[in-house]
């Protein structure tokens, strides 16, 4: 059974229509990459995995479970499914260890004074482990952005999403982040990301997903994509791309 | 001209001290209702059900925009007529407090606004609850921001618990009253009693710059 099912999953804003029928399965230790153009709905399809968004048609599964904005358990559901954005979004005011330790001690995961050993380990997995002292506005971009992949860590999610997390990034800072991301698929974390790295969809992606004006318009394993893409809508995305 | 003379003062040292504190006690109470009704009455403002909104929209533009001496004299002649029995002092400290609570609504409501929903987003996507999102994500760099205005607001009530001699309440400034009549050393007896508010003033303003030192440590980017 697949970890992530979705099904003919239709949203709109207002009028518009962003997401027009979506299907697409994740299997377990599956790294799948969304790639499109802008504005064809791949951050609006992340959202609706994690239920940031409400959807208008058809269903999303996550380990079995049906996923909606006003599902019982969706605190616990939040946990399991981590979720890394472009912004870092890292809490201003607070340092590493409790960026990464509020909400396991909050949620009664993990007592206070195994906090410090749980953000070191994870702060270890994206090689910051000196920095769990620091404060946010203390740290590179390249920095802040691994500091928020160790907190989704330390949430030990069954499932991680991740919506373009090196798009703000300078170029130099782009590879550090690539290269935990890598370290994590290795690992065998089950992923989906959102990304403009091509090589990094070509050389980690399981599967590649291109959307199209808020379709699936072709999907399959990277090094056939690439090499045949069967619409003209993806052969002049992959040509400009590059 | 008569020449000053504050030795006939010295006599009334008690009654100064005793004023101050009055001061001080009115000044902190009024504060302490003020800020929970603030805080409490901003998180409301912006995600309360519409009439709860509404009723705190209605309180704090009540409060605003008539003068805080008929406020205090509403709760102090007019409340009691529906069996709220009180005293000068409390009176005061509830009338003030409202006072403050309704600037402080506003104050802390746009602190709360300068906090962008990205941040409660990644709060909830870490599985937190609205109360631990606002207690832990919102609340704390919203305070930051606004802690200038909420300190000049402090010191506006501090001085405004002047007020409160209007209704007998036993402050600083009933207390200037009280050692005139007895002296006619008017010039001499608000001169004092100006030089310990500009005290108690500067004394807080030095307070609240050492607690926002020790509160707000994060470093922030540009
Ligand atoms: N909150 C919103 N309200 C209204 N429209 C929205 C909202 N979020 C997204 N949209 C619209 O939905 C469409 C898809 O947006 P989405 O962010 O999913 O695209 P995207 O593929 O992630 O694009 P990008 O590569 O630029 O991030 C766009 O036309 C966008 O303008
Ligand atoms: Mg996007």
């Amino acid at each position: 059974m697949a970890l992530v099912d979705i099904r003919n999953v239709t949203k709109s804003y207002g009028s518009t229509q962003v997401l027009k029928g979506v299907s697409l399965d994740i299997k377990e230790g599956e790294i799948v990459t969304i790639i499109g153009k802008s504005g064809s709905g791949k951050s609006t399809l992340l959202r609706c995995i994690n239920a940031l968004e409400r959807i208008d048609g058809g269903e999303i599964t996550v380990e079995g479970q049906s996923v909606r904005t006003d599902m019982p358990n969706l605190r616990d559901f939040r946990q399991r499914v981590g979720i890394v954005f472009q912004a870092f979004n890292l809490f201003p005011h607070m340092t590493v260890e409790r960026n990464i330790t509020l909400a396991p001690v909050l949620n009664k995961r993990i007592a206070k004074s195994e906090g410090r050993a749980l953000a070191l380990d994870v702060l270890a997995r994206v090689g910051l482990a000196d920095k769990i002292d620091a404060y946010p506005a203390q740290l590179s971009g390249g920095q802040q952005q691994r500091v928020a992949i160790a907190r989704c860590l330390a949430m030990r999610p069954h499932l991680m999403l991740f919506d373009e997390v090196t798009s703000a990034l300078d170029p130099e800072l782009v590879g550090e982040v690539l290269k935990v991301m890598e370290d994590m698929a290795r690992q065998g974390m089950t992923m989906v990301l959102v990304t403009h790295e091509m090589g990094f969809a070509r050389n980690v992606a399981s599967k590649i997903v291109f959307m199209h004006q808020g379709r699936v318009w072709e999907e399959g394993p990277p090094a056939e994509l690439f090499a045949n893409p069967r619409t003209p809508e993806l052969q002049s995305f992959i040509a400009s791309a590059r | 001209m008569q020449t000053l003379n504050f030795q006939q003062l010295w006599r009334y040292q008690d009654q100064l001290i005793d004023g101050t504190l009055h001061t001080l006690l009115l000044t902190l109470a009024a504060a302490a209702i003020g800020t929970v009704i603030g805080v409490a009455g901003a998180a409301a403002v912006r995600s309360g059900p519409r009439p709860v909104r509404w009723a705190i929209r209605g309180y704090v533009e009540l409060i605003r925009n008539t003068p805080s001496l008929i406020q205090l004299f509403v709760v102090f002649f007019v409340l009691p007529g529906f069996g709220l029995r009180m005293g000068a002092f409390e009176a005061a400290a509830i009338a003030l407090g409202l006072y403050f609570g309704a600037y402080c609504t506003e104050i802390v409501r746009a602190g709360l606004d300068a906090i962008p929903g990205s941040q409660v987003e990644a709060g909830q996507c870490l599985g937190l609850t609205r109360w631990q999102v606002f207690r832990h994500v919102v609340l704390p760099p919203a305070l930051r921001s606004v802690y200038p205005a909420f300190t000049s607001q402090f010191v506006l009530l501090l001085l405004g618990t002047s007020l409160a001699s209007q209704i007998s309440a036993e402050e600083l400034f009933h207390t200037g009253g009280f050692i005139e009549t007895r002296t006619y050393r008017s010039f001499e007896v608000y001169a004092v009693i100006c030089g310990i508010y500009f005290a108690l003033v500067m004394t807080f303003k030095l307070l609240f710059a050492a607690v926002g030192h020790l509160a707000f440590r994060w470093p922030v980017r540009r």
